[in-house]
């Protein structure tokens, strides 16, 4: 099963969940974790250990500026403006470009190859037997997150259980790491900023065909609303962990809740049930 | 026009809550805008009248006509974001949330089956607070784009109140697309942090972002007091990147009933939370008449 675990608002606890779940699982079975928020990944302050890392590349365009007839059919085409033909030369935004291959192709001259250029890492480690951690890192200053998801995902290939922590927000990179799984775990607070975006995290995971279950954290009692925007969507509250300062600094220090407090490894293996019933669509 | 961004990194650490306080603080004449645009929350603490609302176009994207589709396959073949679907029997369809509007497709379709078209992917709103003009948006759920929506939304603000002091934005969370779009051309950056693990290495990483484009860099501190160890590891890690810490708030439950009342914790009276926003904000008046006197 390949589980996400997104919330629309940051901050709610998401990385909290998908590591606790993972860690609970880990006890019995083999599980992969993916570290998807690539812009700000956070999962290996968690899961310490060493790691094997691999450069994340996207093919970018190098103008051989000897059979460049500097016709301005590159920048016509490039839909981002990557390209900006001047008479003698070629200035190309590496920002700015999606990597589609397009400019080579339009081309008359052949003048245009691809390259690799690097734009992130991910790593690989095994921090628990039955534990594989993958992590993708955006580089600084660049903007493209979606090929590390990627690339992250592909790396966890067809392994059996699967649990993706996501980006905040709903757009590029939480798409890209919902699409494909069988299941989704919205985590939420029950504050009117919690539901907004839980009311947005609910309508991409619909768009994408995905089921999804609610998350209540850091629970301090007045949790109606939620709960009743849960009711009016067919939407199941599986799990609510309530607002405590130990909780909260615990997961500050970078540890884990059930590593902690192994009682609390039971309320993770029930969300993993009611996960795969969701998933089974039961 | 100064212009300030409320950024984090991680997400969660405060950013709209602070955003909303300083815009009833900060004494001067004040736009706001909520870049944050797939999950924007400031108009629920400024209650917006809106006065006019616009479409947004994001980029455009391709369509294939069934009717002219040979069924060759060749687009599928040269899209590089798998964005070209084809079922047992059924045409060629495009994805609308996967295709990224390269139109690499239209290029080598030797039919002339696939046109782009354009695609409305969000609104651009524009209201009126209490506190001056707010420029927020609302993204189609899925739509992608959102780098070129905060671009929207920060040039209807500076065009329509350019004559402001102040221009006040709600930030994204990230060091991605949004994020950039967000902090290029800005002034001051005050990133808000909390005293956790996570936000500590998320601060350190969209710190590292903002080097790129030099504005003046603040930090605050959310909630200090929940790990009081970790803030003095904030602390002294922006004392040696000579960061200025500009405010540290205390965790205090007046907050979140500030969120669900819908208002700006400033206005409830004299809570802990509310009295040392109010020191941040005289904080980055200072730093503010300092730009100014260094402007001149």
């Amino acid at each position: 099963m390949k589980l996400a675990v997104a919330s629309g608002k940051g901050g709610t606890g998401k990385s909290m969940v998908a590591a606790n779940l993972a860690y609970t699982l880990s006890q019995t079975e083999s599980v992969t974790l993916i570290d998807c928020d690539v812009e700000e990944p956070n999962l290996h302050l968690f899961f310490p250990a060493s790691v094997t890392t691999t450069d994340v590349t996207v093919p970018v365009p190098v103008v051989d500026e000897t059979a460049c007839q500097h016709c301005g059919v590159c920048e016509d085409f490039c839909q981002f403006g990557a390209m900006t033909v001047l008479s003698n030369r070629v200035l190309f935004f590496p920002e700015l470009c999606h990597s589609c291959g397009g400019c080579t192709l339009v081309c008359p001259s052949d003048a245009i190859r691809e390259v690799p250029k690097r734009i992130g890492t991910t790593s690989i480690s095994t921090p628990l037997p039955h534990l594989k951690l993958i992590s993708g890192m955006l580089d600084i200053g660049d903007p493209h997150a979606v090929p590390i998801i990627r690339a992250a995902k592909k790396l966890a290939a067809d392994d059996p259980t699967i649990i993706c922590d996501t980006a905040p927000g709903t757009s590029c990179p939480v798409i890209e790491t919902l699409d494909g799984c069988d299941a989704c775990i919205l985590v939420t607070e029950s504050t009117p900023f919690g539901l907004h975006d839980l009311r947005l995290a609910v309508d991409v995971a619909g768009r994408l065909g995905i089921p999804v279950g609610v998350v209540i954290n850091r629970s301090d009692g007045k949790d109606q609303a939620t709960l009743e925007f849960c009711m009016d969507h067919d939407l199941e509250v599986m799990m609510t962990i309530p607002f405590e300062r130990e909780i909260a600094a615990i997961q500050s220090r970078g540890d884990l809740l059930c590593r902690v407090r192994p009682e609390w490894q039971k309320a993770f293996t029930a969300l993993f049930i009611k996960c795969s019933a969701l998933a089974g669509g039961d | 026009m100064i212009r300030i961004a409320v950024i984090s990194g991680k997400g969660g650490t405060g950013k709209t809550m602070i955003t909303a306080a300083l815009a009833q603080l900060l004494p001067g004449s004040l736009v706001l805008a909520d870049c944050d645009v797939d999950a924007a929350n400031l108009e629920l603490l400024l209650n917006p009248k809106i006065i006019r609302t616009e479409p947004f176009m994001g980029m455009k994207t391709a369509v294939i006509d069934p009717a002219l589709c040979t069924q060759c396959g060749v687009c599928m073949e040269h899209c590089r974001f798998g964005a070209i679907e084809h079922d047992v029997d059924e045409a060629y369809r495009v994805h609308p949330i996967r295709c990224e509007g390269c139109a690499v497709c239209v290029h080598v379709c030797p039919a002339a089956a696939v046109t782009m078209q354009p695609r409305q992917t969000g609104v651009i709103m524009y209201s009126e607070t209490e506190w001056g003009h707010l420029v927020h948006a609302r993204l189609v759920p899925g739509a992608g784009n959102s780098g070129l929506l905060v671009h929207a939304v920060k040039k209807t603000a500076m065009e329509q109140d350019r004559n402001c002091d102040l221009f006040l934005i709600d930030g994204p969370p990230g060091t991605g697309c949004p994020l950039i779009s967000t902090i290029s051309g800005v002034d001051i950056v005050l990133v808000v942090t909390e005293p956790s693990v996570s936000g500590l290495h998320d601060l350190k990483r969209v710190v590292a972002v903002c080097r790129q484009f030099r504005p003046r860099i603040l930090v605050a501190i959310n909630r200090f007091d929940l790990e009081e160890s970790l803030t003095e590891t904030i602390q002294l890690w922006c004392n040696e990147e000579k960061i200025p810490v500009i405010g540290k708030i205390p965790f205090d439950p007046v907050v979140i009933e500030s969120v669900r009342n819908g208002v700006p914790v400033t206005r409830t009276g004299t809570s802990p939370a509310a009295q040392a926003i109010q020191i941040l904000e005289s904080n980055l008046n200072e730093e503010l008449r300092h730009y100014r006197d260094q402007r001149k």
